[in-house]
């Protein structure tokens, strides 16, 4: 699994890679998701395994970055370690902050580890699956993946649908693949083309996060201080390696439904600690195990959403979403035809990932006092450097100043979007996967001459409508169960 | 406490047009019928051509659900407000200015000139006074992205006032 990794050009990539997710990761407003987008045009310089190696690490390093925040300044810097605050930051204020981010280090790495053999198993498995697959099923799976946005932690269930469907919408802008009409050009000739995903990705992401940062000047960050990091103690270990095992398996699972991440991932992971531990009345206080359930999930949600990002071409999360886009930029088409013919492809993938785990675990231990240090970076010097880097990366993809504008109208839709309790995780998704939606659905009509039933009559894509529906009764059924706990 | 209390009484005084809840559902769905309205002028496949459904149906269908989606979030919101947002400070404006003034450089001038004018401004905005600073992101940081992305990546940028210089 490891042979295609060495080569030193692909080493120092791995080593590029996992220190700028940490640094990434670290940084509030920042994170995997947006950091990826932004390195992709750079990626353009590598050749494919190389370019995938360097998002994959970012992903990885960066989801575990975001613990150090969380930990030191009670801020996470990334949506998926918001779990870790509840018990890492009134541990380090009690003087234990080196044991709680011995903690975080040590369950990212085990559940990063652990998410990583999930892949490499089930990964194949579910590929093998996929050719069974025909138009109908890819559509009735698509549907899926858009309906389990309903359930993704952020916003309201009904507003995260409404955002993947606007995500959809921007997907038909352009001319229509299978008659090359065009849909919503208004006359302007660079819309024919469609709107490219990175300028939304960088305006949703990047561009929306700093007109946040400008309302949040007055905001000070109150660092605790961090001698070292402390390994866990046997103690510790005792009495956390269940919730480590079980939030490893809670977060590979939610990893590998579509669309879902490693935010829902850590809120399932911290709950189920809570509900497990013999302790309870301890979080939020400071738990140890607190912090390992959702350390231990957010991670695992790396593998686990690698999974139906490579077999099936379906997002697992926001940062796959772009990993995705890193993967048919360079040409190579996820699906079960990539099993057949690039082995070495994916396991050079699945290798760089268990090693960015490794990496990060010694960057952690060893680094986690200078990466806290750069949270001391004051916005009103980050913040221009940052768009200056969004600017050139998204003009730099098709060389067009268009593509800059269309960067800056979603930054400033996300920021209301995000002010109005809309989510923007779904436009992503959304947009990614329109194509695949109207051109299945479209495709699967003329296979059944127009006969809307016959979906009904494939199996497997009938089950995936089940599930569908079962992901849209879910967040109903949990607010009626929570409203009836609180009664 | 009192003036969370007194915020409350307020906003229910309100009437419902006022609220972000009806503003936003409002945007949302005038913005949908434009283009479902727009959708109609959509050229028509020929029936002998046409593969599955015509090009506009698709948009269509998607236009009717946030619409239809859209009115069930406000039906709910007047059960349950929503959360009201602090009121946005000058710097936001200040930011959102900054961007309306890159569109305009970059269009008319140098797109390198309006990054860096956009960096100066965001940065003094945001707080920053001391002149190393400013012109480390004014200057030498859009210098040293400039060089990275023409040399590394070969990237030609528009033309403009600064950018001939460098290129003739």
């Amino acid at each position: 699994m490891l042979t295609p990794l060495f080569s030193s050009k692909l080493l120092i990539v791995l080593l590029f890679g996992t220190l700028f997710g940490l640094i990434l990761g670290v940084l509030p407003g920042l994170g995997p998701t947006t950091g990826g987008a932004l390195i992709l045009p750079f990626t353009m310089t590598l050749d494919p395994l190389s370019a995938i190696v360097l998002l994959t690490s970012i992903y990885c390093a960066g989801t575990y970055g975001g613990a150090i925040t969380a930990v030191l300044i009670n801020t996470p810097g990334t949506p998926a370690a918001a779990a870790t605050c509840l018990d890492g930051y009134p541990l380090a204020q009690k003087g234990e902050a080196g044991r709680a981010l011995g903690m975080a280090t040590v369950s990212s790495t085990v559940g990063g580890i652990f998410s990583v053999i999930i892949l490499v198993f089930f990964a194949p498995l579910l590929a093998k699956l996929a050719y069974e697959f025909g138009q109908p099923e890819y559509f009735a799976l698509a549907i899926f993946g858009l309906t389990m946005l309903s359930s993704i932690g952020e916003g309201s269930p009904i507003k995260n649908l409404i955002a993947g469907a606007f995500g959809i919408l921007i997907s038909t802008i352009g001319k229509d693949f299978m008659t090359s009409i065009d849909r919503f050009t208004y006359g302007i000739n660079e819309l024919s083309v469609g709107i490219g995903f990175i300028p939304v990705v960088v305006g949703l992401f990047a561009i929306s996060e700093m007109l946040t940062q400008s309302t949040l000047l007055d905001q000070v960050f109150k660092r605790v201080a961090l001698k070292a990091v402390k390994l866990p103690t046997k103690d510790d270990y005792k009495k956390t390696w269940k919730t480590i095992l079980r939030s490893s398996g809670i977060g590979s699972f939610i990893g590998v439904l579509p669309a879902e991440g490693g935010t829902v991932a850590s809120l399932i992971g911290y709950s189920e600690a809570k509900r497990f531990s013999k302790n309870p009345e301890e979080f939020g206080k400071g738990s140890i195990e607190g912090i390992a359930g959702a350390e231990a999930a957010n991670n695992a949600a790396t593998g686990g959403a690698m999974v139906p990002t490579l077999a099936l071409g379906i997002p697992g999360s926001a940062t796959t979403a772009v990993i995705l886009t890193g993967l048919i930029i360079h040409g190579v088409r996820p699906g079960p035809d990539l099993f057949r013919e690039q082995p070495d492809f994916l396991y050079g993938i699945f290798g760089a990932m268990l090693i960015a785990n490794v990496l990060f675990f010694i960057f952690g231990f060893f680094g986690a006092k200078v990466f806290a240090r750069i949270t001391l970076v004051p916005n009103k010097i980050l913040w221009p450097m940052i768009f200056a880097v969004s600017v050139c990366g998204t003009y730099s993809l098709s060389q067009s100043i268009i593509d800059v504008w269309i960067m800056l109208f979603f930054g400033v839709l996300g920021f209301f979007m995000r002010r109005f309790g809309f989510s923007v995780v779904p436009v992503i998704i959304g947009l990614i996967l329109g194509e695949l939606v109207e051109g299945t659905l479209r495709q699967s009509l003329v296979i059944f001459d127009g006969n809307w039933l016959m979906f009904l009559t494939r199996p497997i894509a009938l089950t995936f409508f089940i599930l569908s529906l079962i992901a849209l009764a879910f967040p109903l059924l949990r607010s009626k169960k929570q409203k009836k706990k609180y009664d | 406490m009192n003036n969370v209390r007194k915020q409350k009484r307020a906003d229910k005084s309100l009437p419902f047009f006022f609220k972000d809840e009806f503003k936003v559902s409002f945007v949302i769905i005038f913005i949908s019928i434009i283009l479902l309205i727009s959708t109609f002028s959509f050229d028509i496949v020929p029936p002998i051509l046409n593969r599955g459904i015509q090009p506009a149906t698709f948009p269509k269908a998607l236009l009717i659900l946030i619409i239809s989606l859209t009115l069930i979030i406000y039906y709910l919101s007047i059960k349950r407000p929503w959360k009201i947002g602090k009121k946005l400070p000058k710097t936001f404006f200040l930011t959102l200015l900054s961007f309306l003034i890159f569109v305009i450089i970059s269009k008319t001038l140098d797109f390198f000139l309006a990054i860096s004018v956009l960096s100066i401004f965001v940065s003094y905005n945001w707080g920053e006074r001391r002149i190393f600073y400013l012109l480390l992101v004014s200057i030498i940081f859009p210098i040293l992205v400039f060089i990275f992305f023409e040399t590394i990546l070969g990237l030609r940028f528009p033309p403009g006032i600064i950018t001939n210089l460098y290129y003739y």
